[in-house]
């Protein structure tokens, strides 16, 4: 069975340990995560994991199900990237006086749909949002100029059909 | 009404109806203890000699009734001496819970004394576990400690608790937890699919159960016995499933798994149906998966779904207690008898009768062998004791060759294979079962792993009867090294101290047989006593345990020499 790379995204109690608990199932398994996201979810006090690994279907299957039965997991999925819409965010932090001296970065910018989310005496921070290899292609374009920081987030993302888990998640809503 | 924490902690075992726990004093724990004493005739505390002793007792307790097993220890290495028990009752499936006390809530993280992260530690081998940082959540979270370790899949549960929150007052009230909205311990029996399985059931040419443990933790066993009677199929055990049906009922054909019986094996292979009650397919069981029961549909009744499909592909999954999903079934099934399905099974069993089993139990060698040794303990027992094994080649006599009459008389480690479960095991078991003859089978290697258990068998006057087999050899290893590594036998050869002498020390009746004459009345004796008594049989050193389906091969590859 061929690797794929593969959305895992787990509904759960918000409490302390857990995310341990569900690292450890990949720790156990030998497997990298190549990302992962926790945050609240659209219920009050369920958080939401979405990690990402390279492994294959039968493992992805065997790991969603031993992570579910860990006691405060509620739910948990894994989906291929064409069942989801996904995205990662990346901050680019870079001197202010580029800003004026290298006009084409402005033109960088715009193409990539991107923003300036600060501007500051000595530096500057691009934010762009976006798949990750319109983010890689930014990251190329800006390399020549210098890159004080870089730093990209895990990816977030959401299934395309419903979920299972909306009409569980409605009775906890309740 | 305001109690102490350490005295919410008693309130809440009592609660929960737990009358004796194993553990061992430490400072974190110390209010829990202080109260203890306090509580004395109400909830009896064994003092074991090391702290996994204290897992395995509760072990050995939980496998013999059915109840949640306790054990408690102090913070630092009080707790991480738990870990290997903990370990073993997550692979198996064992209800226990487990307290240690932590330092106090402003010192954690701080390298204290005595300080260890446990809920780190012990959490990848714990069904669930929790710190305590404050007095009023300790009735809550005991409660769901106790819920957690006995429903669905039973499992380990550790509540490590800081000091400042056993002294603390709080309010007390106690109420038991019944459901957890994250946690879904029996999934809803889907009914078209008890009616999917039996009809492939009553179509099947040549059908073949396999029970688990999951018939004894489930309580299934009449009905076990019921489907088998019923349907007239085969059935064969998996070493954690023995002793769910009596070892001589004629349908039960014997032991799967990599020195299990020649027959279940090899016709694991040719059975058109496959019919998994409780158990997990093992890789001890299956040996090469991509050769496992190909040719056959696999039904599997299972309660928890993350081991369906996790190492053989089922057909039809049937997610449910096995009590209720063999309930449903009974009536959609066809009486039947596969007599000649059955011939097949004898068939093989006088092909291993010849090649393994009448040497084994009645040896034409000089030395006494492990399987009439176990054969004669069958002979005084008469398959009514509880038998506690270790791990090793003395595990697997046992297994194959002890028989039983009810469930849940045997107590071995299975999943993590730790050698010296078995004496401490056997205190357990022979404590929540005081009115059955519990005997211990040990090795002479895992026997000295936790040794020093004798002494709150001393202590305790516990009447357990302690049989070890005694080789000279760490024999399962160096039967391996006979077979797999030319025989270059490294470090298994055992320089054995006078073990008599040993337990004699801790004032424990004890005799060694080194003659197959004097085994009969020695086995006698021991079963007679009212006292626990020590039983050293020197055994023939370089004997193995046959069949045997070595690692990676297929079940169909299986050894008779």
């Amino acid at each position: 069975m061929e690797n794929k790379t593969f959305t895992i995204s787990v509904y759960s109690e918000n409490n302390v340990g857990l995310l341990n608990r569900i690292s450890g199932i990949f720790l156990k398994r030998h497997i990298n995560i190549l990302s992962l996201n926790v945050s609240e979810s659209e219920i009050e006090n369920v958080s939401r994991f979405i990690i990402v690994v390279n492994t294959t279907e039968k493992w992805v299957h065997n790991i969603v199900g031993q992570i579910e039965k860990q006691i405060e997991v509620i739910k948990a999925f894994y989906h291929i990237d064409e069942e989801t819409i996904f995205l990662e965010n990346a901050l680019f932090k870079i001197e202010s006086s580029l800003l004026f001296d290298e006009k084409q970065i402005q033109n960088i910018i715009k193409e990539s749909h991107s923003e300036i989310v600060t501007v500051s005496r000595d530096f500057f921070v691009i934010s762009k949002s976006g798949q990750r290899a319109e983010i890689e292609s930014l990251y190329e374009k800006l390399k020549p100029f210098g890159i004080m920081q870089f730093v990209r987030s895990g990816r977030i993302s959401v299934s395309k059909s419903k979920m299972e888990i909306s009409s569980l998640l409605e009775e906890l809503k309740q | 009404m305001k109690i102490s924490g350490a005295e919410a902690v008693i309130r809440c075992l009592l609660a929960e109806g737990v009358d004796l726990i194993y553990g061992y004093p430490g400072g974190a724990i110390m209010p829990v203890y202080d109260e203890l004493y306090k509580f004395k005739d109400d909830l009896h505390h064994v003092l074991v000699r090391h702290e996994q002793g204290a897992t395995h007792a509760a072990q050995g307790y939980a496998r013999a009734t059915g109840k949640v097993g306790v054990a408690i220890a102090t913070s630092g290495p009080g707790a991480t001496n738990l870990v290997t028990g903990i370990a073993d009752a997550q692979i198996d499936s064992t209800p226990m819970v487990c307290i240690t006390g932590q330092v106090g809530k402003h010192l954690l993280g701080s390298d204290a004394f005595q300080e260890t992260d446990i809920i780190g530690i012990s959490t990848p081998v714990t069904k669930w576990n929790y710190q305590i940082t404050e007095a009023s959540e300790i009735p809550e979270i005991i409660a769901k400690a106790f819920y957690i370790a006995k429903s669905g899949r039973p499992g380990p549960v550790l509540i490590d608790i800081t000091k400042n929150a056993q002294f603390d007052e709080m309010e007390f009230s106690y109420a038991k937890c019944t459901s957890i909205r994250s946690y879904n311990p029996k999934p809803v029996l889907n009914i078209d699919k008890v009616k999917e399985a039996a009809e492939i059931i009553n179509t099947a040419k040549k059908p073949f159960i396999i029970f688990g443990q999951g018939v004894i933790l489930s309580e299934a066993e009449a009905e076990l016995k019921a489907l088998v009677e019923k349907s007239g199929i085969p059935a064969a055990w998996t070493i954690l499933g023995l002793s769910a049906m009596p070892t001589d009922h004629p349908l039960n054909v014997g032991m799967v798994g990599m020195h299990g019986n020649y027959g279940p094996n090899v016709l694991t292979n040719e059975c058109d149906v496959l019919i998994a009650l409780g158990m997990r397919f093992d890789d001890r069981v299956t040996g090469n998966l991509a050769t496992y029961a190909k040719q056959a549909k696999v039904i599997h009744f299972e309660i928890d779904p993350a081991e369906v499909d996790k190492n053989v592909k089922t057909d039809v999954a049937v997610l449910a207690d096995l009590k209720e999903s063999l309930t449903a079934l009974l009536p959609l099934i066809e009486n039947n008898t596969h007599e000649s399905w059955h011939n097949t099974f004898k068939e093989k069993y006088e092909q291993e009768l010849e090649a393994v089993i009448n040497e084994e139990l009645q040896p034409m060698k000089d030395g006494i062998s492990m399987g009439e040794t176990i054969e004669m303990i069958n002979k005084h027992s008469k398959g009514d004791a509880i038998m506690v094994s270790d791990v090793g080649q003395h595990q697997m006599f046992t297994c194959r060759y002890a028989k039983f009459n009810s469930t849940k008389s045997n107590v071995t480690s299975g999943g993590l294979g730790t050698m010296g479960f078995a004496l401490p095991a056997a205190i357990g078991a022979k404590m929540g079962m005081p009115n059955r003859e519990v005997v211990a089978i040990i090795g002479d290697g895992g026997f000295q792993m936790t040794i020093q258990e004798l002494g709150t068998i001393f202590q305790t006057k516990v009447p357990v009867k302690i049989v070890v087999l005694n080789n000279e050899f760490l024999g399962m290893v160096r039967q391996w090294q006979q077979l797999f590594f030319d025989k270059r036998y490294a470090s298994t050869e055992m320089i054995n101290p006078n073990f008599i002498a040993i337990a004699e020390g801790y004032y424990i009746k004890a005799k060694k047989v080194t003659k197959r004459e004097d085994l009969d009345a020695a086995v006698a004796e021991m079963m007679a006593s009212k006292e626990s008594y020590f039983l050293e049989v020197m055994v023939e050193k370089e004997n193995n345990v046959f069949p045997m389906i070595p690692t990676g091969a297929s079940v169909s590859d299986i050894r008779l020499s």
